[in-house]
C-alpha cells in the first residue's frame, strides 16, 4: 500500500473516531462522569504501545534508548494508575443493596 | 508478527476499549467494561511485545515495571478526595509519554537524506506540542488541586501577550520544522515552549474551573496519542487517543456553559471590583443558627434536599450526611441530594464520594432534574458547597461566575447552609446567597456539624 493511501485510510479512521467518541460518550449519566474521566485516561495510557516500538527499535542510539524508556516508564504509569483508579471508583457503584425502610414509618 | 496479524488483534482492542466506554452508560455494568478495557490493553501490550520481538525486551520489562509499580501504589493508595489529582497526574504522564516519542521519532526519521513526509513530520511536531502542554499544565493541575500552590488565580500584566509568544514561537519552530528545515533543535525548542505555555496556562486558572481544566488536558493528551499514531503509523493509537480526544472535549463543554475561550484567556476567578462592590452592596445580615433549630427544622420538613460541595469532601461528611439522611427517612421526611455536574473538584467527583458513602445511586439528582423540584422543598441543606449555588450566576452581570449553570437552593422555603467560616470559596467569589433573608448558617467543620445533626435529630 503506497504512503498516500495509507494516510487516507489513518484520516478516514481519525474522523470516524471522532464521531464514535462523541456518540458513545454522550450515553453516560453525568453520576459516572469522574469514572469515565479516569476510564479515558486509562485509555489513552495506549501510548505505551508507541513507547514500546520506540524502544524496541533495533540499533537504536543512545538517545533513543533513554528517551524510549522513559516514555515507557510514564506510559506504564498512565495504564496501571488509570486502570486501578477507575476500577476503584466503579467498585463503589456497585451492587449496593440497602435495608429496606420498614413499612408505615 | 506480521504487519496484518497486529492490526487485526489490535482492532479486538479497539472494540474492548468503546465496550469499555459504551457499559459506562449504567452503573451496574460500569466496572465490568472497565475491566473489558483493561484486557484489550493487556492484548495490545502482548502484541506489541510479539511484534517488537526481542530487541531489548529486558529495558522494556524495566521500564513496564518501573511505571506500573509507581501507578498501581498510587493508585492503591489515594483518597477518593483526592481523585482529582492523582487523575491530573496520570494524565500528565501520559502527555509526557507521547512528546518523548515524537522526540524519539524525529530523531529517527531526520538524519537519512530526504525530508520525511510531511504528515510524518506534521505529527511529530503536533503530537510535540500538546503532548508537553498536556504535561507541564497537569502537573500545575495537580500541584493545584494538591494545594502545593494556592488554588487562587495568579495573574501578572502582560500575561496573555506572553503566553500568545510562546505558542506562537512553539508553532513556528514546528511550522519551520514541517516546512522542511532539518534541524532537531526545532523540535527542542517547540517542546520548551509549549511546557512553558503549559504552566502559564494552566496557573491563572481559577479553582472553579479545574474540572474544566481537567477536561481539556485530559482531551489533549488524547490528541496527542492519535497524532502519536501518524507518526508511528498506529492505527490502534490514532482511535483511542481520538476516542479520549472527543470525549475529553465533549465533557468540558458539558461540564460548564461558558465557552472554551473563556475558560483559556479570561483569568477567570480574579473578582472584579465592580462584582465585589455589588455583592457587599446588596449585603445585609447574616442569620446563625444552633444545630438543634437546624434539627427540629429538618425533622419536621416534608422534603429536604442535600447540596453536597467539596467542604463536605475534605471534611470525609460523607458518610454522616447519610446516617443524617437516614435517620430523617426513619421519620418520614423525603430526601434526596442535588449534585452539580461540576460539585467537588472534577466532572461527577461528588458521585464518586457520596457512592462510597453508600448513598443509593437513585437519590442522587442531576443539576437539570433537581432544580424544578427547590420550588416544593422544604429545607435545602447546603454541606461545604459555595459557587455552585451562588445567585450571583444567574443574576450579576459583572460577577465572574455570571453563565454558569447552577443549583436554584434559593427556590426552597429554606436554606441551611453548613460552612466552615464566611470566607469565600474556592474561587474567591462573594456569594449573595448567604445574605438571603431565607438562609441561615450553620458554622463550623462540616463533620462536625453534621454529627451535632444527628445527635439532635436522634434527641428530637
Amino acid at each position: 500500500m503506497s504512503h498516500d493511501t495509507l494516510l487516507v485510510f489513518e484520516v478516514t479512521i481519525l474522523v470516524l473516531a471522532i464521531f464514535l467518541g462523541v456518540e458513545v460518550i454522550s450515553k453516560v449519566p453525568t453520576l459516572l462522569h469522574t469514572p469515565l474521566m479516569s476510564g479515558t485516561n486509562a485509555i489513552h495510557g495506549v501510548v505505551i504501545v508507541g513507547a514500546m516500538i520506540v524502544l524496541g527499535q533495533p540499533d537504536k542510539s543512545a538517545f533513543t534508548w533513554i528517551v524510549g524508556f522513559a516514555a515507557v516508564v510514564l506510559a506504564s504509569a498512565n495504564v496501571v494508575g488509570g486502570f486501578v483508579v477507575t476500577d476503584r471508583m466503579l467498585e463503589m457503584f456497585k451492587s449496593r443493596e440497602r435495608p429496606k425502610k420498614p413499612d408505615g414509618t | 508478527m506480521s504487519y496484518n496479524l497486529s492490526n487485526l488483534l489490535y482492532l479486538i482492542t479497539i472494540v474492548a476499549f468503546v465496550l469499555a466506554l459504551r457499559f459506562l452508560s449504567s452503573p451496574a455494568h460500569a466496572r465490568r467494561g472497565n475491566q473489558i478495557g483493561a484486557a484489550g490493553m493487556i492484548l495490545a501490550i502482548v502484541v506489541t511485545w510479539l511484534k517488537v520481538g526481542s530487541t531489548s525486551w529486558w529495558a522494556i520489562a524495566l521500564a513496564m515495571l518501573i511505571g506500573g509499580s509507581f501507578g498501581a501504589v498510587a493508585a492503591r493508595r489515594v483518597r477518593m478526595t483526592a481523585m482529582p489529582q492523582m487523575v491530573a497526574l496520570f494524565n500528565g504522564v501520559g502527555g509526557g509519554a507521547a512528546a518523548l516519542i515524537a522526540l524519539a521519532e524525529l530523531h529517527r526519521v531526520l538524519p537519512p537524506p530526504g525530508a520525511p513526509k510531511v504528515d510524518i513530520s506534521l505529527g511529530i511536531v503536533l503530537s510535540a506540542l500538546i503532548g508537553s502542554i498536556s504535561f507541564s499544565g497537569s502537573m500545575v493541575a495537580f500541584a493545584k488541586l494538591q494545594e502545593l500552590i494556592g488554588g487562587r488565580p495568579i495573574t501578572y500584566a502582560g500575561q496573555q501577550f506572553v503566553n500568545g509568544a510562546l505558542f506562537i514561537g512553539a508553532l513556528g519552530c514546528g511550522i519551520a520544522l514541517v516546512g522542511g528545515v532539518q534541524d532537531e533543535w526545532l523540535l527542542w525548542v517547540t517542546i520548551a515552549a509549549s511546557l512553558l505555555f503549559g504552566v502559564l496556562f494552566v496557573l491563572p486558572i481559577g479553582g472553579a474551573d479545574m474540572p474544566v481544566v481537567i477536561s481539556l488536558l485530559n482531551a489533549f493528551t488524547g490528541i496527542a496519542v492519535a497524532l502519536g499514531g501518524f507518526e508511528l503509523e498506529n492505527n490502534l493509537l490514532i482511535v483511542a487517543g481520538m476516542l479520549v480526544g472527543a470525549s475529553g472535549t465533549l465533557m468540558m463543554a458539558r461540564a460548564m456553559n461558558r465557552s472554551v475561550a473563556n475558560v483559556l484567556f479570561g483569568a477567570f476567578g480574579q473578582v472584579t471590583a465592580e462584582a465585589a462592590a455589588v455583592a457587599a452592596g446588596d449585603g445585609g445580615t447574616v442569620r446563625s443558627a444552633s444545630a438543634e433549630d437546624v434539627a427540629v427544622m429538618l425533622a419536621y420538613a416534608h422534603k429536604v434536599v442535600f447540596v453536597p460541595g467539596y467542604g463536605l469532601a475534605v471534611a470525609q461528611a460523607q458518610h454522616d450526611v447519610r446516617q443524617l439522611a437516614d435517620l430523617l427517612e426513619e421519620k418520614g421526611v423525603e430526601v434526596s441530594y442535588a449534585i452539580h455536574p461540576v460539585a467537588g473538584r472534577m466532572p461527577g467527583h461528588m458521585n464518586v464520594l457520596l457512592a462510597e458513602a453508600n448513598v443509593p445511586y437513585p437519590q442522587l439528582k442531576e443539576m437539570d432534574d433537581a432544580n424544578p423540584e427547590f420550588s416544593r422543598t422544604d429545607v435545602a441543606v447546603v454541606v461545604g458547597a459555595n459557587d455552585v449555588v451562588n445567585p450571583d450566576a444567574r443574576a450579576n452581570r459583572s460577577s465572574p461566575i455570571y453563565g454558569m449553570p447552577i443549583l436554584d437552593v434559593d427556590d426552597a422555603q429554606a436554606v441551611v447552609v453548613l460552612k466552615r467560616s464566611m470566607n469565600p470559596g474556592f474561587a474567591g467569589i462573594e456569594n449573595p446567597l448567604f445574605y438571603n433573608p431565607k438562609t441561615v448558617m450553620l458554622f463550623g467543620d462540616a463533620k462536625e456539624s453534621i454529627m451535632k445533626l444527628v445527635a439532635d435529630v436522634k434527641n428530637l
